[in-house]
């Protein structure tokens, strides 16, 4: 393949219910810093059904153009439509690069697109630079330069891998929600827009929607939660863990909890973490009134941050927490769902 | 009806993960495990079997010693274990893993392909969808309900804040997730008996329709720049203040990490 023939940072922009996803402006936000790197400019690719009034929106958040694939089909997502949608964008346009988010729909997109279009996918990516590959000069091998670096977790976690897709283009991956950081948004900004439409006839892949449930889950699973409010035996009592439950709602995250919490029948089993209980790795963990054993401390060491409330400046927890406060939790937990309620209400 | 389960053996993360002097990972010293999605997708399959009466068929690549879980999968029901191990597949990314597994699935019939949505050493979530393209079948990700009616299976598909009940007529490929049900044991007899059945070991000639360009380390797109372990953190920062002040320090640090 023409490797040259491709140019250009392109992102999915995730859309539904014909509202933009947040990690459409996150992909935007660091497509600009790849943009800036290879000198050329970032298109958003906006798939569904009337959507073509959010272009604008992604041009506020740093899109220089917006293709937009509209028709009847792309109402609900459905994995071949976009697929086709996806994959005819870029066998027209071609371009260099192309991001996706890696959330449930991404994650079902981008590997079948990658597999149609023949090129390689990173999954998860957590950090994206250009740069050269192989990173130092190998004799007798060709060193290209300006190639996507794509880094990322594997492992569960415990290995950082970076990856590099030197002969196939596009250059995609899909990236861990979170991660980018949005631009601040530029009001006045307006984008070139151009429709495009590959036609849509429904073949065998194309898949009915009987029914859509929008659902606040009641049983969640502690393991897919990105903010845990979790509880020891400090909490207290089983009453108490609702100035947890307080936190947790006004966060948007879960509460779990230690295992003499379960041991005291505080809390059911599926909350635990640690060693006999559940492992888990969110972006933040809250670990109130917990000691931190080394089998609790086994189930979330993973966790990106580690916020530790405890009275006992001395407990374990605090080795491996980001920021510990040594305190009396029933002071500070209403308070800091107090602050946080303020900051949300203020924001919306 | 038949149904085709992908599985991985895996090592097992979960048990806490070891490793050597060095700073490597030790995968000798960690057990190796069937990949709880997959599992999660066999039992599916099995409970598939009961319901409606299947033919399970178990096809996992890998090493020789992959065999393993091939065995665990007749254990527990399963009617037979494909094993697909050559020299040339080893260092695949998810295209020709995919491609592999497609050109192994092409010598069987199916009415249903269950893979589990991710293995947790890789955690990619991709060879699933990838097979199902090039089959060309519909693909049915994360799905936490399935049901069979007439010739469509009906399935509840997860996403982050709903669910679609979808229709898909088969063909068709589902993802498991390991939410999906709790899966049975092996049965001591089953056991027995899978050590004795007859597991099936393809190479790389088994291989139907598929590009030597596609496979292993040279059929992959996607090439490791770097690999190092994750560097472990140590304590952080530790304040002892008053409550107000407490909670002012965590709300800045919650909004300096864009949490709030």
């Amino acid at each position: 393949m023409g490797l040259e023939e491709y140019k250009g940072v392109y992102i999915f922009a995730q859309q539904v219910d014909n509202k933009l996803s947040n990690i459409a402006f996150e992909l935007l936000g660091k497509a600009r810093d790849l943009a800036k790197d290879l000198n050329t400019d970032v298109t958003a690719v906006l798939i569904g059904c009337g959507v073509k009034g959010l272009a604008d929106e992604l041009a506020q958040y740093g899109a220089d153009k917006v293709i937009v694939v509209d028709d009847p089909e792309l109402k609900e997502y459905r994995t071949e439509p976009y697929a086709h949608a996806m994959a005819s964008v870029i066998n027209k346009y071609k371009p260099e690069i192309m991001l996706v988010g890696a959330t449930a729909i991404g994650r079902d997109l981008g590997p079948r697109v990658s597999a149609r279009v023949a090129t390689g996918l990173t999954a998860d990516c957590t950090k994206l630079d250009i740069g050269d590959f192989p990173l130092n000069p190998i004799e007798g091998r060709e060193q290209k330069h300006n190639q996507l670096l794509m880094t990322r977790p594997a492992f569960g976690g415990n290995t950082i891998a970076t990856i590099a897709c030197p002969n196939h283009r596009p250059q995609m991956a899909t990236v861990r929600p979170g991660v980018m950081q949005a631009i601040d948004k530029i009001a006045d900004a307006k984008a070139v827009v151009e429709e495009f439409n590959p036609g849509f006839t429904p073949n065998n892949n194309y898949v009915e929607i009987l029914d859509i449930v929008k659902s606040v889950v009641d049983v969640v699973d502690i393991m897919d939660a990105k903010i845990l409010v979790s509880g020891g035996r400090g909490v207290g009592s089983p009453e108490n863990f609702k100035i947890l439950e307080d936190l947790a709602a006004a966060i948007g995250g879960e509460v779990s909890c230690s295992r003499a919490v379960v041991d005291s029948g505080w809390k059911p089993k599926d909350l635990q973490v640690g060693q006999t209980g559940k492992t888990v790795r969110p972006n933040v963990y809250f670990a109130i009134g917990i000691s931190g054993a080394i089998q609790h401390v086994a189930g979330m060491e993973e966790s990106d941050i580690i916020v530790a409330i405890n009275k006992d400046e001395t407990a374990p927890i605090f080795e491996v927490a980001d920021y510990g406060i040594v305190g009396d939790l029933n002071k500070i937990v209403p308070e800091l769902t107090k602050q946080i309620l303020a900051v949300k209400a203020a924001k919306a | 009806m038949k149904i085709v389960v992908c599985v991985k053996q895996v090592p097992d993360t979960k048990g806490g993960v070891k490793f050597n002097p060095d700073g490597t990972l030790d995968r000798g010293a960690m057990l190796a495990i069937m990949n709880p999605d997959d599992k999660a997708g066999l039992e599916a399959a099995l409970r598939l079997k009961d319901e409606y009466g299947a033919e399970v068929t178990v096809v996992t690549m890998g090493l020789p010693k992959a065999d393993e879980v091939l065995r665990e999968a007749l254990a527990m029901g399963a009617d037979k274990g494909i094993l697909v191990t050559d020299r040339v597949l080893g260092g695949a990314d998810t295209w020709a893993t995919s491609t592999t597994l497609a050109g192994a699935i092409r010598n069987l019939e199916y009415d249903l392909i269950i893979s589990g949505r991710q293995a947790i050493d890789g955690d990619t979530a991709q060879v699933g969808p990838q097979i199902s393209e090039h089959l060309n079948i519909p693909v049915i990700s994360y799905a936490q309900n399935i049901k069979i009616e007439g010739d469509s299976v009906i399935v509840e598909r997860q996403y982050e804040d709903r669910y679609h009940v979808v229709k898909a007529k088969m063909p068709c490929l589902i993802t498991a997730l390991s939410e999906l049900n709790e899966p049975r044991y092996m049965t001591p007899g089953g056991i027995f008996d899978a050590y004795d059945a007859e597991v099936t070991v393809w190479g790389r000639a088994d291989l139907k329709d598929v590009d030597d360009s596609n496979l292993g380390l040279k059929g992959s797109p996607t090439q490791i720049a770097k690999a190092s372990d994750k560097v472990r953190k140590g304590a952080g920062e530790v304040v002892n203040l008053d409550p107000q002040e407490s909670v002012s320090y965590i709300m800045g640090k919650l909004t300096e990490k864009h949490i709030i």
